[in-house]
């Protein structure tokens, strides 16, 4: 494949971005669908170049290629180019967000036509001008080959988030939704700002690669190296929402529903964890980096299964169970790290197969929980609403989207032969060996997970339909704000159209078997890590002769779908009996989100920053530097009241003092000329 | 024997009358016969020079009919406007002429 053509897989979505939002849109009115068509064209050709790009590479030395750096910067004797790489990483990530984006994209045209706000606001072209926008950074933070190029991007990537998020720009939620996610990410993005910065002040160099080298001979290591790996971790954990940073995402699905499908659960939270596997040498020498990573991933995971368990809003419940998978991701990848930590002579191959686990993960989950959310957006097309607890018995009315989802919750759940059981256990193992206590934590998390979606699937689809959101607008205003709910205001639900069906079809068909790809290895051969080739039924069925992890984790969904059943289908046992009895302090910790959100609004934000560090800022401002500018205005205006006394208007006053400057100037003359 | 010193120190003097008379009379009248003093004071300085300092050119004392013909013009736009000062505010005492004043 010519490296020309792997520029074009970022250039295509940059291409249909300027296309939609500069060339068209001023020619189009709202009900025309050319945006949609521009940007699904453009993202097919990216998506086509990918897998393209994805075969190369497979059959390439190494499973690198390289690509010609392009100089961009000449400053002193520093030389920043424009350089990819081209790696099996890089390669994954691509075929994941280009195929991922181009099935939201689809959906998007009937999910989003004729949205009630395109007829107060250009909101067709514009969806699509950011989400060829968002596309294009978030592929241009894939293939970026150094450090600058990765923030500037991975910035970009944050900003198309924020107009995304606050599309519903007019919904106070939606807006305050974007601020929040622009702010708390950006928290994180400072310590990757000043790992990039202690990186350079000491090696000189942003070059992914050439980090790599320095960190594998020890020329850069000890605390600096430790620290580097920390604050890129840190803005991993804002853009992939770990604890502490998580609070962002649940609120980000105020944006509307296929935004949550691309941006939020599939590729720009996933952003953290490719960040972390690309520098992923900087973490491998440093245990104490390593084990940040796998504490607060495997901590993320089961703190937010914990919420996922009793939100009644079916995206709340899909995001913290993002949040949940992203921990996942980031125990697979610390915990494999520690791994190879002691190992001697570890080469690029070796560091690079030790992330296989969490990217497994990842490629995985993209496609299953892009299909959930995909999924509960065509449910809310059905119902009108979010809340479950207005749904059910859904599945009658659309069977499609019933199937599709169920399916996307077994994988998620981590059932056999789905694509979420084989990423998952893969992580679940390499916990159990270097992480003990972690693993307890995420075997816990498995149950939740099981629990939680199949709650979700039994409160939708199951039982008696229970109205979903039914009401007239009254005006106008209620009717831009409230939009979503009158997506569907016929009292009986039916199924979303043939565009929306089919991205949920064809991820189905990936939820289940994406995992197959590493039944044989052969996903961790093609990221470097070795192990011994299996048969597809060896694999398939042999899994569970080996140890007893993937029976034990396969039981612990079972379980876990189990107690969904008897509490939320058959109803043996009452969820508000739960909930109100024993379990009840624990119910409204759940709920409250661990009053997480109270703590960073009430303690920190309002008492810390505006209480105290703003209030004294409030006062230097008031009182050092407009008193400084007023003291200047007031003192000029003081001294002329009293200078202007001089100015008596008598002739004879200024024919005095004219005569004592004369005799002034000659006395001066007189000692000094 | 007279010197020029002599003609200095008379002029000098006649000079700090005439400005101490601009300084403290409260008649513009008054105030506009000092001027004309110290103008004279001024001439007999010149004269002075031009006697002893270059006695074969006339500069010195061309320059004191001058200062005589513009002081005659000066003294009459001076009467007018001490006159046209009278008409309007019926007074000519320079404190009162006080409308630029803060």
């Amino acid at each position: 494949m010519p490296t020309n053509l792997m520029w074009l897989i970022f250039l295509l979505p940059v291409a249909s971005f300027v296309i939609v939002s500069a060339l068209i849109k001023p020619f189009i009115n709202n009900e025309s669908k050319l945006p949609g068509y521009v940007t699904i064209l453009a993202i097919t050709g990216s998506f086509a170049l990918s897998v393209w790009a994805l075969v190369t590479v497979m059959s390439a030395e190494g499973h690198v290629i390289d690509v010609p750096a392009i100089t961009w910067l000449n400053i002193g004797n520093l030389t920043i180019s424009i350089n990819m790489i081209m790696d099996s990483l890089t390669a994954v990530m691509l075929v994941v967000v280009t195929f991922v984006s181009l099935m939201v994209q689809i959906y998007s045209l009937g999910y989003l036509h004729r949205d009630p706000v395109n007829t107060v606001d250009t909101g067709f072209p514009r969806y699509y001008a950011w989400m060829s926008l968002f596309t294009a950074s978030m592929l241009g933070l894939i293939i970026a080959g150094n450090l600058l190029m990765m923030f500037m991007f991975w910035e970009m990537v944050g900003l198309c988030s924020y107009l995304l998020i606050g599309f519903w720009f007019h919904k106070p939620a939606a807006a305050n939704a974007a601020k929040k996610a622009f702010i708390v990410t950006r928290l994180g993005d400072f310590g990757f700002l000043a790992a990039i910065l202690l990186i350079f002040a000491n090696t000189h160099t942003f070059d992914t690669n050439a980090l790599r080298d320095l960190a594998m001979t020890g020329v850069l290591a000890g605390n600096v190296l430790t620290w580097a790996a920390i604050g890129i971790f840190a803005g991993a954990a804002g853009k992939s929402a770990q604890f502490p940073l998580h609070v962002w995402l649940p609120d980000a699905m105020e944006g509307p529903t296929p935004v949550s499908a691309l941006i939020h659960s599939a590729t720009m939270v996933s952003a953290g964890v490719f960040l972390v596997a690309r520098t992923f040498p900087l973490f491998v020498f440093s245990t104490q980096a390593l084990t940040t990573v796998a504490i607060i991933g495997g901590f993320t995971a089961i703190f937010a299964a914990s919420m996922g368990m009793v939100m009644n809003d079916i995206k709340r419940v899909l995001a913290y169970s993002t949040i949940s998978q992203l921990g996942f991701m980031m125990l697979g990848l610390g915990a494999s790290g520690l791994g190879i930590a002691h190992e001697s002579n570890l080469t690029a191959e070796i560091i690079r197969g030790a992330t296989a686990v969490g990217i497994f993960h990842l490629f995985t989950h993209a496609f299953f929980k892009s299909l959930l959310f995909l999924g509960s957006g065509s449910v809310n097309h059905a119902s009108g609403t979010f809340d479950m607890r207005k749904m059910g018995g859904l599945g009658k009315a659309m069977p499609w989207t019933c199937i599709t989802f169920v399916i996307g919750s077994l994988s998620l759940a981590g059932i056999w032969p789905l694509a979420g059981f084989w990423s998952k256990d893969e992580i679940l193992a390499k916990a159990m060996e270097n992480q003990p206590f972690l693993f307890v934590l995420a075997l816990i998390t498995v149950f939740m997970t099981a629990f939680y979606m199949f709650r979700a699937v039994f409160m939708t689809f199951s039982g008696e339909y229970k109205g979903g959101e039914v009401h007239e607008p009254h005006d106008a205003q209620e009717k831009a704000s409230d939009h979503e709910e009158h997506n569907a205001h016929t009292t009986q639900p039916h199924e979303s159209p043939a565009i929306m069906v089919l991205p949920l079809v064809l991820l189905s068909i990936l939820a289940i078997v994406a995992g197959f790809w590493n039944i044989t290895g052969a996903f961790s051969a093609f990221m470097g890590h070795e192990t011994e080739s299996k048969t597809i039924i060896q694999g398939l069925f042999g899994v569970f002769t080996e140890n007893w992890l993937p029976i034990a984790s396969l039981l612990v969904a079972i379980s876990g779908i189990f107690m969904a059943y008897v509490m939320y289908s058959v109803k043996w046992l009452s969820p508000s009996k739960i909930a109100d009895g024993f379990f009840k302090p624990l119910y409204i910790l759940f709920s409250r989100k661990y009053y997480m959100d109270e703590l960073y609004e009430n303690i920190i934000v309002s008492k810390l920053l505006l209480g105290g560090l703003f209030k004294g800022f409030q006062k230097l401002d008031e009182q050092v530097i407009d008193g400084t500018v007023n003291g200047a205005g007031s003192g000029t205006r003081n001294s002329g009241n009293v200078l202007r006394k001089l100015q008596n208007g008598q002739l004879q006053f200024y024919g005095l003092f004219i005569g004592i400057g004369i005799v002034a100037i000659a006395v001066c003359l007189f000692i000094f000329g | 024997m007279v010197g020029l010193q002599h003609y200095l120190i008379l002029s000098a003097a006649l000079f700090a009358i005439g400005m101490y008379g601009v300084f403290v009379k409260r008649n513009a009248i008054a105030i506009l016969l000092c001027v004309e003093l110290m103008l004279n004071a001024v001439n007999i300085a010149l004269a002075g020079f031009s006697r002893y300092v270059t006695p074969a050119a006339l500069t010195g004392q061309i320059f004191v009919i001058f200062i005589m013909i513009v002081a005659a013009a000066e003294a009459a736009i001076g009467l007018a406007i001490i006159i046209a000062i009278y008409r309007n505010r019926g007074s000519i005492d320079p404190d009162k002429i006080n409308l630029l004043k803060w």
